[in-house]
């Protein structure tokens, strides 16, 4: 039975530093099953079993683990969890944008990681520990939902101009997101010396609501709520 | 060329959850510590844990370590050890609580307590009614745990070695125990001699060595290829479970929280099927139970076409919105994902996935390797130990209790890191020569040099075939054989595979290269190990030995790399503290 | 904690807030004009120069090029930090844009006070 098959042509982007002078795409193509659709993902592993001098990172394929964020047809996302039928031909990938290229689809997250430690991304409490557990209502705990899924995949922070310009200095979107999960804790006791740390001119302020972070974020999730939400608490402390 | 060398009091190989509590432990000590780790630590497997870790709070209702001791030896099918499924159920709480404490997001009860949901296999009162023990974060505690870890090992200023990938076991020069390892740094292309008075393996399954599985695509045996060519054994490698509820076609995971939360599997008839092979337990049985009660109902043909592929249905619908949104949100997203059904609106198809290995390198309850000298004997190797799913401490036996891997991971991570910082002043710093260098790197060093061969992707793919078709829910000495023999032929065909790019900045296929190594080592102990053990028990069932035979296999199976021998070893029957559980027949 | 020597207070939430309280009083300020603009019949010279006597809408006037001043200030200064990343040529356009500020308040105040 020879079953009816169709070609996916690809436009990825490629830079070898020991080999290359500067990036450049090239074209492959993939033969598929007519019927079949796929993760772009499992689409990258078989162009690799092709060419196995492609470089990405890869690791859960299901999308909670955060490793193949890349620029697909120009907007971030995670290739394990994007449907090849969704997205147009030639399929463009490209490293996440606004960080340091290793190579091809392997970006340099060092900056990224950074503000993620900037913002002391741990939970902060010196009294007394408790026999068991510290007691937390559903409904503080619900504060939590929306900010602790978080995959540090970096679709956001990659897609945010303010961090192109500043990722020296603004905390960019995963980092916000994460710096609200521990204000908003009811088990942390040091909401003031957070929002301290974040009052300069940079951190959080440099956040202009382009809301590119939201547009693209993998799990749904919405950074420039958690940094309103900062600014508000900012304001009431008085800093 | 000279080998960079770094010298730590410490290494930990693997960021997953054990390896990160592992730190921890050793992060007040005051030792130099690297934690090294083959992608970034919230990368590590252990993010994809869904439904929870199971402990007995008592926050639901009444509960006794004693209960949830019972429910895991009766689910290991009698070859846990009992001295340490003793230590892991008595210091569950203490160690969730130490959770709780770093932070970790569990869900809460409305008295504020921590939320713990049903599971399978649990009960009360030693095989009473269904418990909830299982104390969870939504259904996405592995992740919650996973960044936990990560961010207490932050704060703490734990030492990472990221993107660094260990190859081999170093040997002492004195030809007792362990100097080291090899690695390489991902980035650069360079290797490293890790110099280290103590090494902690936690690198973590090998579920790639199948076909279909919910295992991330990193989980490549690591820990177990380094083991086996250093020389040391591993222990019940032929226990894989495959999980009731992987998405069909996918391999992702299903939670066995789905079940608890009310849940049910459904055959073509709609018949809600498990209540005819666990009248009690029902869909809450052991894993083990309802693998095998959904792969005899495809064989009957009671199974939906899913474009030719059989499948059996996850009901959650009856449970509602509500329900699905706060507790199963992480399902119903996966579910729209891989396989386009809503869970709110219509079952998911589901098929029983390989999941998880049971078996590892074998240590004791302080996570310490050990081995078996030539008249039986237990020969603990100092300095070196495993934790988590490469080890075989053995908490699992033949099939593993849902949420006792992240109980496993933090108990035993935590127990060999204590252990480690009580002696490493003790522990010395094992002098290495040439020789053992040049052994270690032999491995590397002919991929390195090999230019032309079949490609590391046909082996891999053909390997895992073989895996899927012969070594699979319900197995025969016949078909085992055949799958032996095709893995026998792989692996001498690895031996003359080569890839393309030798470049060295970020070379991924060659450190797919150097993983195939070791899915290939495990792919074979389990292969020997199944044909070594002929009865059925837990995860490994016989049709050709369809009876458990606790007269002649009431032990663990040893494997041996070199000449592929086959040992056994006692099973610990003496709790420290309680009376032991005798086997009886395991009925849900 | 990201220091900022040449930002108006060295504070993102002052800044931010003196932006905005800035930009209030243009806005009040905007209306005022607009509605003298409206009530006023015949919109000439005599009516501008009458209504620029009155002592109030000279210091109206004089907080309203403060407020611009503020506002201009924050908005430029965030721009440069954004986009000019030589600090050498950043400072010099910072002061060029210091200077052109206090060069506007200075002829605003001496046109006001021509009056």
């Amino acid at each position: 039975m020879s079953e009816a098959m169709r070609t996916v042509k690809f436009k990825i982007y490629r830079f070898n530093p020991e080999t290359d002078i500067k990036p450049s795409m090239k074209d492959y193509e993939l033969t598929i099953p007519d019927n079949q659709d796929m993760m772009l993902l499992e689409a990258i592993l078989r162009i690799k079993a092709l060419d196995d001098s492609l470089a990405f990172r890869r690791s859960c394929r299901e999308g909670v683990c955060g490793s193949d964020g890349m620029n697909i047809n120009g907007r971030n996302g995670l290739a394990c969890v994007t449907l090849l039928s969704s997205l147009k031909q030639p399929i463009e990938l490209r490293p996440l944008p606004g960080l340091p290229v290793i190579r091809d689809l392997i970006v340099d997250m060092k900056a990224f990681f950074k503000q993620y430690e900037k913002v002391k991304p741990y939970l902060v409490n010196n009294d007394p520990l408790p026999a068991k557990e510290r007691l937390q209502s559903p409904a503080e705990r619900k504060k939590l939902d929306g900010l602790y899924e978080c995959i540090l995949c970096a679709c956001c922070s990659t897609s945010c101009p303010s961090f192109w310009w500043n990722p020296e200095k603004f905390v960019g979107p995963a980092g916000l997101l994460q710096a609200y999960r521990f204000i908003a804790d009811s088990r942390d006791t040091s909401k003031v010396e957070r929002l301290e740390a974040l009052a300069d001119p940079f951190s959080v302020f440099r956040c202009r609501g382009v809301m590119n972070c939201v547009e693209v974020c993998p799990k749904g999730l919405n950074p420039t709520r958690a940094i309103g939400h900062i600014r508000s608490e900012l304001l009431a402390e008085g800093n | 060329m000279t080998l960079a060398t770094y010298t730590f009091d410490a290494i930990i190989i693997g960021a997953g959850g054990a390896g990160m509590r592992a730190a921890l432990a050793l992060a007040e000590s005051g030792a130099q510590v690297a934690l090294v780790s083959k992608v970034f630590p919230t990368r590590s497997h252990t993010v994809s844990a869904q439904g929870g870790i199971t402990c007995a709070l008592g926050n639901v209702h009444e509960d006794d370590w004693r209960w949830h001791m019972y429910d895991t030896v009766k689910g290991s099918d009698y070859i846990g050890d009992q001295d340490s499924i003793e230590y892991m159920c008595k210091v569950g709480p203490q160690v969730v609580y130490e959770l709780e404490h770093m932070g970790l997001p569990f869900s809460r009860l409305d008295d504020g307590r921590i939320y713990q949901r049903p599971f399978g296999g649990q009960s009360k009162d030693f095989g009473g009614d269904q418990a909830a023990r299982t104390c969870a974060a939504a259904d996405r505690t592995g992740h919650a745990l996973l960044h936990t870890l990560y961010q207490r090992n932050l704060a703490e200023k734990t030492n990472v070695f990221s993107e660094w990938f260990a190859v081999d076991l170093v040997k002492a020069a004195d030809g007792l125990g362990f100097a080291g390892v090899i690695a390489i740094n991902i980035e650069s292309g360079e290797t490293a001699f890790l110099h280290a008075r103590a090494i902690i393996f936690a690198t973590g399954g090998a579920g790639r060595i199948y076909q279909s599985t919910t295992n991330a695509l990193i989980n490549t045996g690591d820990g177990i290829g380094m083991a086996l060519r250093a020389g040391l054994p591993v222990q019940d490698i032929e226990m894989w479970q495959f999980h009731p509820t992987g998405i069909a076609g996918a391999g992702v995971l299903v939670t066995e929280g789905c079940r608890g939360e009310g849940g049910y599997l459904i055959n073509k008839n709609g018949e809600r099927f498990m209540e005819r092979y666990a009248p009690h337990a029902k869909d809450l049985a052991s894993r083990d139970v309802v693998a095998r009660a959904i792969s005899l109902e495809l064989r009957a043909g009671n199974g939906y076409d899913l474009n030719g592929v059989s499948c059996v249905k996850l009901k959650l619908d009856h449970l509602g919105a509500d329900l699905i949104n706060s507790r199963l949100p992480g399902i119903r997203e996966l579910s729209l994902t891989f396989a386009g059904v809503d869970p709110i609106r219509e079952p998911i198809p589901v098929v029983p996935t390989c999941h998880y290995m049971m078996g590892g390198i074998p240590t004791n309850r302080f996570g310490q390797v050990i081995t078996v000298d030539s008249k039986g004997q237990d020969q603990v190797i100092e300095g070196l130990y495993a934790v988590g799913e490469c080890a075989c401490v053995s908490v699992h036996g033949a099939n593993r209790l849902g949420g006792n891997s992240l109980l496993d991971l933090v108990v035993f991570g935590r127990a060999a890191g204590l252990d480690v910082k009580e002696k490493i002043r003790d522990l010395p710093l094992r002098s290495v020569g040439k020789a053992e260098l040049d052994a270690a790197m032999s491995r590397l060093n002919r991929w390195d040099n090999n230019r032309e061969g079949e490609s590391v992707s046909q082996i891999r793919f053909e390997m895992q075939k073989a895996m899927q078709e012969d070594f699979g829910v319900f197995r025969t000495g016949e078909h085992m054989q055949e799958g032996l023999n095709k893995l026998v032929q792989l692996q001498e065909r690895l031996k003359h595979a080569a890839f393309s790019d030798h470049s060295r900045v970020f070379n991924t296929s060659r450190i797919e290269a150097l993983e195939l190594d070791n899915l290939m080592a495990t792919a074979l102990a389990t292969a020997h190990s199944a044909l070594y053990r002929t009865e059925s028990r837990g995860a490994h069932s016989r049709e050709d030995f369809p009876k458990r035979d606790d007269a002649n296999w009431l032990t663990h199976t040893v494997y041996y790399a070199q000449d592929h021998r086959m040992s056994r070893r006692a099973v610990n029957m003496k709790p420290l503290h309680v009376k032991p559980f005798e086997p009886k027949e395991r009925v849900y | 904690m990201v220091r900022s020597a040449t930002s108006l207070t060295g504070n993102g939430v002052r800044d931010w807030l003196w932006q905005r309280v800035s930009a209030v009083i243009l806005a009040v300020y905007t209306v005022f004009i607009v509605g003298f603009i409206w009530i006023t019949p015949q919109l000439d010279y005599v009516a501008w120069f009458q209504f620029f006597q009155g002592v109030g809408v000279k210091l109206f006037t004089l907080l309203a090029v403060l407020s611009l001043l503020v506002h201009a200030w924050v908005g430029m200064w965030t721009i440069l930090t954004d986009y000019v990343k030589p600090a050498g040529l950043r400072l010099t356009l910072e002061i060029l844009v210091i200077i052109a500020l206090v060069l506007y308040f200075i002829a605003a105040i001496a046109i006001v006070w021509s009056v």
